[in-house]
């Protein structure tokens, strides 16, 4: 019998959700031994026609990484939902949008401008900002359209399933390749895989006493104490508003938890939940004081929204 | 015609609610556009609850609870005094005018005050204009 067909693809991405795959290792091997690579534009050179060419949904399993910021994006997502039989979004950018979805708080032009004009590392004396055709004495050359603003995979395409982090935790990539290998029942479509359905909070294991804040501490200039909740000594850690399933890595690491795995279960919106969580346990009750400490948190939807911002409620800024 | 504002009241049940009650049973005139919610606590507003009614359309969002010190669970409107600045400073990054968003206490002698409030904000988001998540359907198209 032939070996069930594997894609890996990358949209809108870093690169680190294909490094955590290789990152399982030896268990790669076992991939290789089960599944037949069909495409992986990190680490093997496939073509998009020979997607193209196939049939729908021979593909078995899609591991897509990524948001959709432009129309290539947007092109091969749809076709690699065609032609697989499960879709998975994985990563932080496929599931939620992820970090780059930070760009939503900013204009297309803007961004263009900053990135080929404003920044210090640019010399583009003629001002040359990439479009979508130009024509060149061999003829017209083309680039994808770079959109107004950047969604999650599913605001596109249907998803079957989401594996969450940024990136992903590789404990959690071999469990679910072994999953598939063992021929397990697939769980219920949309389910979040190798996650939990608590909040970090629940798996923490630091000292948690009665959270009252005065000050708002950052990890670059305070050193936390290593035995109680960070929250509570005035490090902004999301937390209270993440799904468990990391095993709490960055917290056990002495950084708060940056939020990548997205809201828990049945909360709505990330960063409303967090926002609340924060400003409640303000130790004062002067609106001046509140106001000062409020303050010392300076880019609350970069805090807050840090993975989630297109999946939100708002989804982007005013743009 | 004239661009009528949609604006969500978040009330809590023993001030502001009764208040916004007394307004009414006193034949107080207040424009029609506040859409009244009825919550316990103004300390049971979820930031949720706001950014929910905005990305729904409503063109503004006040909450209303007891004055500080009056709250019938003690201090669920000091939660909330302490949330709405952050929340303020948080939706301002989304574009979102500040005048759209307002806490107000409002106790339930205060009729007259609480159809004061809804006249004012009635007004000024008047002249903001909608806002303009509420046009999200257009938003959805324009890649
Ligand atoms: S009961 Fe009115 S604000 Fe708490």
């Amino acid at each position: 019998m032939s070996k069930p067909k594997l894609a890996i693809y990358w949209a809108a991405s870093c690169g680190g959700c294909d490094v955590s795959i290789l990152d399982i290792h030896e268990h790669i091997l076992d991939v290789d031994k089960n599944f037949e690579l069909v495409l992986w534009p990190v680490a093997a050179d496939f073509k998009y026609k020979d997607i193209e060419i196939m049939q729908d949904q021979e593909i078995f399993l899609t591991l897509f990484n990524g948001s959709i910021r432009n129309s290539e994006n947007e092109h091969i997502a749809k076709l690699l939902r065609k032609k697989s039989k499960v879709l998975v979004a994985f990563g932080s950018c496929a599931h939620l949008g992820g970090i780059i979805g930070l760009a939503n708080l900013y204009k297309k032009e803007d961004i263009l401008d900053t990135v080929y004009n404003k920044s210090i590392s640019t010399h583009n004396p003629d001002k040359i900002i990439p479009k979508t055709t130009v024509q060149v004495k061999e003829g017209e050359l083309t680039l994808p359209k770079f959109y107004n603003y950047l969604r999650s995979l599913d605001q596109v395409v249907d998803v079957d399933y989401y594996i969450p982090g940024c990136p992903p935790n590789p404990e959690q990539v071999v469990s679910i390749v072994k999953h598939v290998i063992e021929k397990k029942p697939l769980p219920p479509k949309g389910s979040v895989l190798g996650a939990g359905e608590k909040s970090q909070c629940e798996e923490c294991k630091r000292k948690k006493n009665i959270k009252k804040i005065r000050e708002i501490k950052r990890i670059a200039t305070s050193i936390p104490d290593p035995e109680t909740c960070l929250l509570e000594q005035g490090f902004l850690c999301i937390g209270p508003a993440t799904r468990s399933g990391c095993g709490v890595a960055c917290v056990n690491a002495g950084v708060p938890c940056r939020g990548c795995y997205g809201p828990p279960p049945n909360v709505m919106d990330q960063g409303a939940k967090m926002l609340s969580a924060i400003a409640s346990v303000i130790d004062s009750e002067s609106p001046d004081e509140i106001n000062k400490i409020i303050e010392q948190i300076i880019d609350p939807v970069g805090t807050f929204y840090r993975f989630s911002l297109p999946t939100s409620l708002l989804r982007r800024s005013d743009i | 015609m004239s661009f009528e504002p949609r604006i969500i009241g978040i009330l809590c049940n023993w001030c502001s609610y009764t208040g916004a009650d007394l307004a009414g049973t006193s034949r107080m005139k207040y424009p029609p556009n506040v859409r009244v919610v009825r919550v316990m606590c103004s300390g049971r507003v979820d930031p949720t609850f706001v950014l929910k009614a905005i990305a729904e359309g409503a063109d503004g969002v006040l909450i209303a609870g007891c004055h500080p010190g009056d709250c019938h669970y003690i201090n669920g409107n000091i939660k909330t005094l302490r949330r709405y600045p952050l929340l303020k400073k948080m939706l301002s990054q989304f574009g979102i005018e500040d005048e759209r968003i307002r806490l107000e206490w409002v106790s339930a002698s205060e009729g007259d005050r609480f159809a004061g409030i809804v006249k004012e904000m009635t007004e000024t988001i008047k002249k903001l204009g909608p806002s303009r998540f509420s046009r999200k359907n257009e938003r959805e198209v324009a890649l």
